[in-house]
């Protein structure tokens, strides 16, 4: 910016694509607007509003979890038992209805508090061994499968959980967690309300709250944040609650959407969550990224799964479609980024 | 922040591969996928969705497609075919399905209560289903048509009779997916018919260095264990080598076949392979919603079709091999 009148950088008035680029999830955007476009140029069934609700359905079971996750991405961690924690939580809730045979709500709150401890041991853990999280949500990822196959064999002898259909209060948990909600004669599953409803939350905190600064600080620089005052501690602790009480959520869906749960279930899908995350714009270092950005991860992450399947392509082939779309559409976010940082630094 | 001029590049490079990638994507499948496309030269055909709860690269799964590839392609259907282990996603799968307002659905209910909404979706939507595989106890309530399977207690008895005919007297049931329900039935089912007396030992099937060790230690342990059964090919050819390590010289009978087992059977290593026909399975469910669709024809009447068990022995080795060989047994 060589002008006559040298002007301070700091308060120069950006151009428009450099203002919208720098944001987290703009190019992640493009990425799943170009997608979009391919599917739905292949497919005539893809843009039908059944087959968007189908998509916005699959994009939210992932979606969900990528709220907490980016969040703790953010902060600087990574979480590998957060795909079994939702299990473990479904089987919970679903182990205490069988065992102790009353109302399924009492299941359903234990379930969040153990969730809850169980995200906060993992924090704890982590800030109070100083390992990576890498290795500890490593070590909880194989404890929590253990558990899961373990206690369930324990206490039903089998390796699924007795339906708690007939349980006292299913009723009332299938509305809230499980329903379809009608939106122009389309119905839709009220997780992907809930999916919404986190982003906006999340988007909240980081943006405008002073917890929001202290993720950004913990994961960006944890010893400056420190030095200033940051409680990074208990920052690092809260993300994993906050991935926990996601787990719970998403968990609660799937045991009253599915009435029993398959004790084995949830193992890889962390990466999932991790995936969206990345794709949205979210460093693998900490520091940078964002909720609407994890968010539009998942929607790329379920319109290319579910678009494989409307195109009628090979499923062979699934696996490798995902895995190209997945890199294209987050170089094609690092490339935007980049160019449009570059704008702003010289 | 600055960039250098290479790195610039590599960027711009990357994004173009990327984005080749996508196009690419998009545009091979037309081609590779041709073989699940509908053939456009025969005027309207059937497009049928088949969902199943495999894993990617099972090959019992495969002898399963074939069958309902061979049965589309002689009726002039288009098979779709799809899978995932997960519950949850295979019941999406199946909405899917909906949403393509396919002809048919064939679908395997491993899981019911998770696939039993989508499927009474898909039922209410007017789309004739039939379910495969498993689920014999689930699919009536469902609203599916007919079912196509083997009953795996059914199957462990006419292993156990066979076991006994052979004159077994201690065994070994190898179970290679701890709590999976069907291997369990089987050898429940043995027990019941069988004379002598059954053990059952757990291995890690998706560790086959574990699967070895574990049938050997136990062979070493239990010396007078005279026949080994395992429920999966793939185990089978494990435990020859195992029992060969152990120094035993129990015998070996399978569930399941492939290739390979046959080949083994036809050398004297296996004495019996109780197969529940997965071809058949694919094939029928297939050409039994064609008869659907076209003259309004069920098999069944309203109780599983089975498809199993078939015991095969050496004598029927060479006559089975080359249809292993095709991948259609």
């Amino acid at each position: 910016m060589s002008t006559a009148t040298p002007t301070d950088e700091r308060i120069h008035s950006r151009g428009l694509f450099e203002r919208l680029f720098v944001r987290p999830e703009i190019g992640a955007l493009a990425a799943a607007a170009v997608l979009f476009a391919v599917f739905a140029s292949v497919s005539p069934v893809f843009t039908q509003p059944a087959s968007l609700a189908t998509i916005l359905y699959g994009a939210s079971t992932v979606g969900i979890m990528a709220v907490g996750v980016s969040l703790l991405m953010i902060g600087g961690e990574v979480d590998l038992s957060a795909g079994v924690a939702v299990t473990t939580s479904a089987l919970t809730a679903a182990l205490i209805a069988y065992w102790f045979g009353g109302n399924i709500w009492w299941g359903v709150g234990l379930s969040l508090v153990s969730a809850l401890a169980v995200g906060a041991l993992n924090g704890w853990l982590l800030t109070r061994t100083r390992l990576s999280s890498f290795i500890v949500t490593l070590a909880s990822f194989f404890m929590l499968t253990g558990l899961n196959l373990g206690v369930t064999r324990m206490i039903t002898g089998g390796v699924a959980t007795p339906s708690i259909e007939r349980a006292p209060g299913y009723e009332l948990g299938r509305a809230i967690f499980a329903s379809d909600v009608p939106v122009f004669g389309v119905n839709i599953k009220i997780t992907v309300f809930y999916w919404i409803a986190l982003v906006i939350i999340a988007t909240w905190i980081l943006r405008r709250t002073r917890v929001g600064n202290w993720i950004f600080a913990s994961g960006g620089a944890p010893q400056a944040a420190r030095a200033v005052g940051v409680p990074v501690r208990a920052t690092k602790i809260g993300l994993y609650i906050g991935v926990g009480f996601c787990a719970w959520l998403l968990a609660m869906h799937q045991l009253f959407a599915f009435k029993t749960v398959q004790s084995g279930e949830g193992i890889g899908n962390e990466f999932l969550y991790i995936i969206a995350a990345v794709v949205g714009g979210c460093l693998m270092t900490g520091g940078y990224g964002s909720a609407i950005g994890a968010a539009i991860g998942a929607l790329i992450y379920g319109m290319a799964l579910k678009g494989v399947v409307y195109a009628e392509w090979s499923p062979d082939w699934l696996k490798f479609f995902l895995g190209a779309m997945l890199l294209a559409a987050t170089v094609f976010n690092v490339y935007l980024q980049r160019r449009a940082a570059r704008g702003r630094a010289r | 922040m600055t960039q250098r001029p290479w790195t610039r590049r590599a960027l711009t490079a990357l994004a173009g591969a990327g984005l080749v990638l996508t196009l690419a994507a998009c545009g091979a499948p037309a081609g590779v996928g041709g073989a699940d496309a509908p053939t456009t030269e025969s005027g309207p055909t059937l497009k049928i969705a088949m969902i199943t709860h495999s894993g990617a690269g099972d090959t019992f799964w495969d002898i399963v497609r074939s069958g309902a590839e061979a049965a589309a392609k002689k009726d002039h259907a288009a098979l779709l075919y799809s899978a995932d282990p997960d519950g949850a996603r295979q019941a999406q799968l199946v909405d899917q399905a909906v949403d393509q307002k396919v002809d048919g659905i064939i679908v395997t209910l491993a899981k019911p209560d998770a696939l039993a909404a989508s499927v009474k979706a898909a039922v209410a939507a007017g789309i004739p289903v039939v379910s495969i595989n498993s689920g014999e106890d689930a699919w009536q309530p469902l609203g599916v048509l007919a079912h196509f399977g083997q009953n795996e207690t059914v199957a462990g008895e006419a292993a156990g009779a066979k076991l006994t005919e052979l004159g077994a007297k201690k065994i070994v049931c190898v179970i290679h997916e701890q709590g999976n329900v069907g291997h369990e039935a089987r050898c429940d089912g043995i027990a019941k018919t069988f004379t002598g007396s059954m053990e059952r030992l757990y291995v890690n099937g998706v560790d086959m260095s574990n699967v070895a060790s574990t049938i050997t230690s136990k062979l070493q342990t239990t010396p007078d264990i005279d026949y080994v059964v395992t429920l999966g090919a793939p185990f089978a050819m494990t435990a020859i080598d195992a029992i060969a390590d152990a120094g035993s010289s129990a015998k070996l009978a399978t569930f399941d076949l492939n290739a390979d087992a046959v080949d083994a059977m036809k050398a004297g290593k296996i004495q019996f392979i109780v197969d529940q026909q997965p071809y058949l399975q694919g094939y029928s469910a297939l050409d039994n919603l064609w008869l659907y669709k076209t003259n309004g024809n069920m098999l069944g009447g309203g109780k599983t079709v089975y498809t199993g068990p078939q015991i095969l022995t050496q004598s029927d080795a060479e006559s089975i091999a080359k249809f292993a060989k095709n991948g259609t047994r």
